[in-house]
């Protein structure tokens, strides 16, 4: 597919990948799906479409470590979304209709995603067998076929026992485990963060501890073990420090955070605003302020949308009866430069963390804006707007918090081996 | 960034600011409250008139919709419609077959088809109440009677104006709950109401495994020891306890719920000579309450029950205008 991608020539751009201390105005050139020059023409470039960019700010390719599709049935339309949204690459967690934790199932959905031509999909396998928790899945033939990663999710593991084979044998396998930590009797029935305003409104309260027991858990397991492991869509501020004092022991973990998470606290929920029902849970301001620090300090090495798109009757419903999640491929960027707009974050941080930051989780030998590199990019105007509305939404579910709100930044295209998923029509070529 | 609001407090007052639903107590400011008192009071005589109806709702429709099995609640609410002379329908709806939120949207639009002008709802999910009068019913008045752990307004209401009848003025008092909090619809809508009221003291007694998460932001003060917490009460508030918290590990048993916070005359002894006792009832002797206090001079849970019809007839009667006056503007 590569071979037959034409050259093309961005010309004027604003070149930002702070990962690689990259941040200059010029061309970037692209031949064979790779980027093969930065500020200067490659020799033999030859001839190129031409695109004059100037205004609009480049950056790697945009990773987005947790989309929850639940079935395949909306799969090209959501890829289109994630597009739409300047990401470039997406990870799917196993809990699909079927469960990812055969080889079959992860070589179906690669074959379903090759004939998208959208937002490159990568997979993470179950831990266990049917994420029921007990029997290994035959993770060397998941990673065979395409899983990055092994999780068993929010799923609880029959024991501690079970979990501790489940890391060594991913390590025989050397693959990184995902976390979503959970301890499921303490967060069981709830559907809010247990504090004043749950207490108010009378919802089963989640604690923090909930979370907070099986981020230490797991930690102690990975470190005995010698595994390496990613935390994701953490919610509490304790779960930070212990993910950091486990960074400064050494132990190769690294963590994410979801966005809403940054932006929002338990007070969304007043009027029992089922919009915000999410797992796990927004939890307190303070909370919400720790995560934003550790983002910025890089203990949270990534932001996802952990993206769940529903139709609306799923959230037409008293708030516990409703469905969890939130659904924002579109409107992640545009959440985290309002972050930057005021003042938490520098444009620097949010788009390491949205790019090399999960980039680097799901592939080692990552590569941002570099010759040689896939030429996956996101080109947007961070002095842009976008108002993102029901008519115009691309995912299927309409459970996007950021809809009808006028967000900073507009993407204007996105790229992935050196074409365009999305391209916006105010892009023309010269 | 700040979330999309969908406001308690305006959903329930309608432009003019008058009651328009009667959802949760929260939101709502003290001066309404004490109109539904004051409408209540002027309707406590019309239960002992030889013919008990006021034409205050003729030709309206009143759907009872009950989620949960109640019979008493229920009761009282239909009793006050009737009195109101509003044509009752009571739709009892099984908690197992209705539990989720499509079927419950489904099943009040049909009802809605049959054009009611009032739903009275109790339902088991917290919030319930609110999403129906969010999302499926825009023109129906909506009544909460129970959501979940939420709120119970009128039961909220009805001791309040029990407390005003045989109390009088709320700044002046100390006001102790004793029991389950933390699954309390009861105990969350009287803490909202007694200190909208201005109510001098507001206490809670209980374990801390029925107390909720951080309770002293309602604006509480919080006793685990019973004789502490009853100290020169003038008004001590009895919940009931559900026998599944014992299945739950939220305690080790009946006896010792009674022996630590069971109401005993002994234990009475230290509140204020003149304290009363109330109870939203059913009552369950010698878990929560002694029948020696039950039935003692103090106890006012039966005078509790009568003003229940004439809170729920001012309820129904000034949402039902509320509505009206939200159409005129």
């Amino acid at each position: 597919m590569t071979s037959a991608t034409p050259r093309r020539i961005l010309r004027g751009g604003r070149l930002l990948d702070p990962a690689g201390n990259l941040d200059t105005t010029g061309d970037l050139y692209i031949a064979a799906g790779r980027i093969a020059g930065i500020g200067t023409a490659p020799t033999d470039f030859g001839s190129a479409e031409a695109l004059d960019i100037s205004g609009c700010v480049v950056i790697p390719g945009i990773t987005d470590l947790s989309v929850h599709l639940g079935s395949m049935t909306h799969f090209g339309r959501e890829m289109s979304a994630a597009a739409r949204g300047g990401i470039s690459t997406v990870v799917l967690p196993p809990d699909l209709n079927p469960v990812i934790d055969n080889a079959a199932v992860a070589r179906l959905i690669q074959e379903r995603a090759a004939g998208t031509g959208s937002a490159r999909v990568l997979m993470l396998g179950a831990l266990t067998r049917g994420l029921e928790g007990s029997r290994l899945s035959e993770m060397q033939a998941l990673a065979d076929a395409g899983c990055i990663g092994m999780t068993n999710l929010h799923h609880p593991t029959q024991d501690a026992r079970t979990l501790l084979r489940c890391l060594e044998y991913a390590a025989t396998c050397n693959v990184p485990v995902f976390f979503r930590p959970v301890d499921a009797s303490l967060a069981a029935g709830g559907c809010a963060h247990q504090g004043r305003v749950a207490t108010r409104l009378g919802l089963r309260g989640i604690p923090h501890s909930a979370e907070t027991i099986a981020v230490a858990r797991d930690l102690l397991l990975v470190e005995q073990v010698g595994a390496r492991a990613h935390f994701g869509q953490i919610s509490c501020a304790r779960s930070v420090e212990l993910i950091a004092d486990a960074q400064a022991r050494g132990v190769p973990v690294t963590a994410d955070v979801g966005v809403a998470h940054l932006l929002f606290d338990e007070n969304a929920l007043e009027g029992f605003n089922s919009l915000f029902h999410v797992n796990p849970p927004l939890r307190e301001p303070a909370d919400r302020e720790v995560l934003c620090a550790g983002l910025r300090e890089g203990v949270l090495t990534a932001v996802c949308s952990d993206h769940r798109p529903h139709e609306s009757a799923a959230k037409h419903a008293p708030f516990a009866a409703s469905e969890p999640g939130i659904a924002c491929l579109e409107g992640m960027l545009n959440a985290m430069l309002s972050l930057v707009e005021a003042g938490q974050l520098t444009l620097q941080c949010a788009v390491e963390r949205l790019s090399a930051g999960p980039g680097r989780v799901v592939q080692a030998d990552w590569l941002g804006l570099d010759i040689g590199a896939p030429a996956d990019l996101c080109l947007v105007r961070t002095d842009g707007h976008t108002t993102v509305t029901a008519d115009d939404l691309v995912s299927h579910g309409s459970n996007n918090p950021f809809l009808d709100q006028r967000m900073p930044g507009e993407v204007i295209a996105t790229l992935r081996d050196g074409q365009f998923i999305f391209r916006s029509p105010a892009l023309r070529s010269d | 960034m700040t979330a999309p609001r969908s406001g308690a407090g305006n959903l329930q007052l309608n432009e003019n600011g008058e009651l328009c639903h009667f959802l949760s107590i929260d939101g709502l400011p003290r001066e309404i409250l004490t109109q539904i008192l004051d409408t209540a009071e002027s309707f406590v005589p019309v239960g002992k008139q030889d013919i008990k109806k006021v034409p205050l709702l003729r030709g309206k429709t009143v759907m009872n919709l009950f989620f949960e099995p109640s019979t008493r609640t229920r009761t009282t609410f239909e009793l006050a419609a009737t009195r109101l002379s509003a044509d009752v329908l009571n739709f009892d709806v099984s908690a197992s077959a209705t539990h989720k939120g499509e079927t419950l949207l489904d099943t009040l639009r049909n009802l809605k088809a049959m054009s009611s002008d009032m739903f009275v709802i109790r339902h088991p999910d917290s919030g319930a109440a609110h999403f129906v009068a969010q999302y499926a019913t825009p023109d129906v008045a909506i009544i909460n009677a129970g959501d979940g752990w939420h709120a119970h307004p009128t039961q909220a209401m009805l001791d309040m104006l029990t407390i005003r009848r045989h109390k009088g003025d709320f700044a002046r008092l100390r006001v102790t709950i004793v029991g389950d909090i933390l699954h309390s619809r009861v105990a969350r809508s009287q803490i909202r109401a007694l200190n909208a009221l201005g109510t001098g003291e507001v206490r809670v007694v209980g374990p801390r495994t029925l107390m909720p998460a951080g309770v002293e932001s309602l604006g509480v003060k919080v006793f685990h020891d019973m004789k502490t917490g009853l100290q020169d009460a003038d008004v001590v508030i009895m919940l009931r306890l559900q026998r599944e918290r014992m299945q739950s590990a939220a305690l080790p048993s009946e006896s010792e719920f009674y022996r630590l916070y069971g109401l005993t005359e002994d234990k009475l002894g230290v509140a204020r000579p003149d304290a009363i006792v109330m109870h939203p009832g059913p009552i369950n002797r010698g878990v929560e309450i002694d029948s020696a206090v039950a039935d003692g001079r103090r106890s006012l849970i039966l005078a509790q029950v009568s003003y229940g019809i004439a809170v729920r007839m001012a309820v129904m009667s000034m949402v039902m205008s509320g509505q009206r006056g939200g159409e005129a503007a």
